[in-house]
């Protein structure tokens, strides 16, 4: 591309050390909790024998399903070959990784015994979801920084198409295991189903295109670049169908469960009688994250990019929400090992599980984000990532 | 000064020794023959009887346990106060935070909504023949041991907890906090590691043929589990299955259990 | 300005150095050499001290194996075998103090064992752990005595098991 140039941020203002050190911070507590969790053993966290994945695996699970769709934009440039979207690549790559490894981060260090992380890569047993993920978790990272590589290095640039194809079959599949953890769980209701799977890719198109707008349009406000509309309209447009896709899919698994009696109780917990599952899933999931920012970016609001800002960040939360419901939620149910009959016992069978995330595991998560923001914000600093420019002119070149 | 005692010598008297001799010849040899096709371990004579040390558990004996709810009394709790003593885990009702307690066995109180009838019944690990626990470990640590007893290999479980979350049963739980050298020296279990029901193995293992669940059931007069090997056809367990009509809980799964219930 | 710093630093680095390995004689304040207790109970371990100071890992690792999933419990290589012996007399356990059998060369060596995180550090039959054996014997006590079938010696003789 020669009419796009790319530059490093130039990162010495107060301002860009500010933002460093405040995401340090928040890695800083993200390591206090871990150590406390680890010193003490998980008696200090929110999680049960009842509600065993809590808080930690919201964020984590976030992260890695974000991850995988935040490579969009790069795979829509190189593998679908559009080359508006090629200036945009880079920075598309280099928040896969970071995402990626903030969420991955979170889920290693909840482990009951994370020190035993070389035990988990060296004892494997095949027929696990988690066993394929050491695989597919380590393959995106060396997929993915060959992809950057390619698109960084001149030299390599004719490699990047089979990178990207690459990169992109392989987070599909990643993805596709992501969700298959749950999807491959029979004994709860709420998940055993194939719908988990392609929900979950769906999921991280629109989870990770929202973070990768936010972070676009935040690094070309904070280092006064211009970016113009076109691109901005054009990943809007996008962020709209991915976005009514998931609540497609949302619409889907819960009206099939509805149609089975025997999912009556569960889908009654969820929708209606869950508390705080339910109004998480309507308000957060559903309203928030889906219902709003179609309204706002369908409308003449999404024209204004504070707008388009907002919809992002509605849908993270909304996201956040989803996930939430889903990891929660679906172990807050009892399990039903006696259908028909009620049951009680003294490890809490027939009764639905309350749970307080604690602050060890709050920080845990934020402390995956940190990362993950800090990682970003240090290599648009040191590698040419982001374009010098993306104003409507420009852009308009690369069409031609 | 062993814990791990050796059999009992089952030396037995003249008038059957020429027999014994003569199966335990025609054993052998046939063993050898077969020695290459049959699994390892598989001894072909002496069998459900409590193995000696040096030998492997082996698939030939298949542990299980019978449970009959009708004799399964409300209230009572011994099979629950017998595994925690015998295991060293503190029973809920002792612990500090009830929520983060293991419980390797529990009573279920069932109840019909529409006819009010109440069942009792001790619900633990059903030592599946199809864990899905096994399935999910990423690391192995959660398997089946030849003879059918499923385990928490604490040496490789890292606690991630998915067992957990796959167990159809809940028969899972986490150690919370360090045990802070509280657990009994047959007994390893520790902190960050999932545990749960083993069939009292280190007692089946020493040749006790009963665990403590089953031994205090009996004692207290309800005789309301039975363990034994299932695949031995003159055992007290197989021919009380062949008389009496069994059910697993939730069946639907297919996961051929290990526990079986009367009365559910 | 930045020049006299750096020398600073080399200088002072230099001389600490040097101030710390300048000692002829260790000073008795290095690190404490390990407390090797000999073992309470047998004439001779299981196998030789040269092959045990090499070997004990790989001895455990393997044999921790077949222990858990073959269910092979030969006492020679047991942990809990190692244990029965080893156990310091005065606290009764291979680990509660600085100076019992395994804490003591594994604190010099700086090489963390995971196993009591787990594993009891004391023998099952010692005073040590008496209340724990206390509390089955008591209970299983308490069963034979409920028991109406006949108790045979054997039984009784497992109490304390």
């Amino acid at each position: 591309m020669a009419s796009i140039t790319f530059r490093e941020v130039e990162g010495s203002s107060l301002k860009y050390w500010l933002l460093f050190g405040g995401l340090g911070l928040f890695v800083l507590f993200g390591a206090l909790a871990w150590n406390h969790m680890h010193h003490y053993g998980h008696v200090v966290t929110g999680m049960d024998n009842q509600i065993v994945w809590g808080l930690p695996h919201v964020f984590a699970v976030f992260l890695i399903v974000a991850a995988s769709g935040a490579l969009n934009v790069a795979s829509i440039a190189s593998v679908f070959n559009k080359p508006m979207y090629k200036p945009l690549a880079p920075l598309s790559a280099i928040l896969a990784l970071a995402l990626m490894l903030g969420g991955l981060l979170v889920l290693v260090l909840d482990l009951g015994r994370s020190d035993r992380l070389i035990v988990a890569m060296t004892n494997f047993n095949f027929k696990s979801m988690f066993t394929w993920n050491v695989f597919l978790y380590s393959g995106f990272f060396g997929l993915v920084g060959v992809y950057l590589w390619t698109m960084l290095d001149r030299n390599v640039k004719t490699y990047s198409k089979a990178a990207g194809t690459a990169a992109f079959i392989w987070r599909l599949v990643l993805t596709t295991g992501t969700g298959s953890l749950f999807g491959f769980l029979v004994a709860r209701e709420l998940y055993g189903t194939a719908m988990l799977a392609p929900m979950f890719i769906i999921m991280s198109f629109a989870y990770g295109l929202a973070v990768y707008l936010m972070v676009l349009a935040a690094a070309y406000a904070w280092t006064g670049r211009t970016l113009g509309d076109a691109v901005m309209m054009r990943l809007k447009s996008l962020l709209v169908v991915f976005v009514a896709a998931v609540l497609y899919f949302v619409v889907v698994h819960h009206m099939t469960n509805l149609y089975f009696t025997k999912f009556h109780a569960v889908e009654a917990f969820i929708l209606r009688d869950g508390g705080i599952y339910t109004t998480l899933f309507w308000v957060g999931q559903i309203l928030i994250g889906g219902v709003i920012p179609l309204v706002i970016l369908l409308t003449a609001l999404g024209k204004q990019r504070v707008w388009i800002m907002i919809a992002c960040a509605l849908i993270i939360a909304g996201g956040m929400a989803q996930m939430y419901v889903t990891i929660i939620g679906a172990q807050a149910y009892p399990l039903d090992m006696f259908p028909g009959l009620i049951e009680k016992s003294s490890f809490y069978d027939g009764v639905v599980n309350s749970y307080t995330p604690s602050l060890p595991e709050l920080f845990l998560g934020l402390g995956g984000v940190a990362i993950a923001l800090l990682v970003t914000t240090f290599a648009v600093k040191v590698l040419r990532l982001l374009p010098a420019s993306l104003d409507d002119a420009t852009v308009a070149k690369l069409e031609h | 000064m062993s814990e791990l005692k050796s059999m009992t010598d089952n030396t037995p008297s003249s008038p059957q020794l020429e027999s014994q001799q003569r199966r335990r010849f025609v054993s052998a040899a046939t063993a050898t023959a077969a020695g290459l096709a049959v699994a390892p371990g598989v001894m072909l004579y002496q069998v459900a009887h409590g193995r000696a040390e040096d030998q492997a558990a082996s698939s030939a004996v298949r542990w299980g346990m019978l449970v009959d709810a009708t004799k399964c009394a409300s209230g009572c709790n011994d099979c629950v106060t017998a595994c925690s003593t015998e295991n060293g885990w503190t029973p809920v009702a002792e612990s500090k935070q009830p929520k983060q307690a293991p419980q390797w066995i529990r009573k279920l109180e069932l109840q019909d909504p529409l006819t009010q009838m109440e069942t009792n019944l001790p619900m633990m690990c059903q030592h599946c023949a199809e864990p899905p626990c096994v399935d999910v470990c990423p690391t192995g640590a959660s398997f089946k041991r030849a003879d059918g007893i499923v385990l928490v290999n604490r040496h490789t479980c890292i606690g991630c907890r998915y067992c957990m979350m796959a167990c159809p049963y809940k028969a899972r739980s986490l150690v919370h906090e360090h045990l802070n050298d509280t657990q009994k020296a047959d007994v390893p279990r520790g902190i960050g590691c999932v545990e749960s029901c083993t069939l009292c193995v280190q007692k089946v293992d020493r040749g006790d043929g009963n665990t403590a669940c089953a031994e205090a059931c009996t004692a207290a007069g309800h005789n309301a589990l039975l363990f034994g090997d299932m695949n031995d056809p003159e055992s007290e367990i197989s021919k009380r299955l062949r008389e009496l009509p069994t059910k697993q809980v939730r069946a639907d799964l297919n996961l051929n259990l290990g526990v079986r219930y009367h009365g559910i | 300005m930045k020049r006299l710093l750096v020398l600073g630093a080399v200088i002072l680095t230099t001389a600490a150095l040097a101030w710390a390995g300048s000692e002829n004689k260790p000073k008795a304040s290095g690190a404490p050499k390990p407390v090797i207790q000999k073992a309470v109970k047998g004439e001779q371990c299981v196998e030789d001290t040269d092959y045990m100071r090499r070997n004990h890992m790989v001895v455990l690792d393997v044999h921790r194996d077949k222990a858990v999933i073959e269910g092979i419990r030969t006492p020679k290589h047991s942990l809990k075998e190692c244990i029965n012996c080893h156990a310091s007399e005065k606290t009764g356990s291979v680990a509660a103090a600085k100076d019992d059998f395994c804490i003591s060369c594994h604190s010099y060596a700086s090489v963390k064992i995971d196993c009591f995180d787990c594993h009891s550090t004391k023998p099952k039959a010692s005073m040590a752990m008496h209340a724990l054996n206390a509390e089955t014997a008591h209970y299983k006590h308490k069963l034979a005595a409920q028991a109406t079938s006949k108790v045979d010696v054997e039984e009784m003789a497992r109490v304390a098991q």
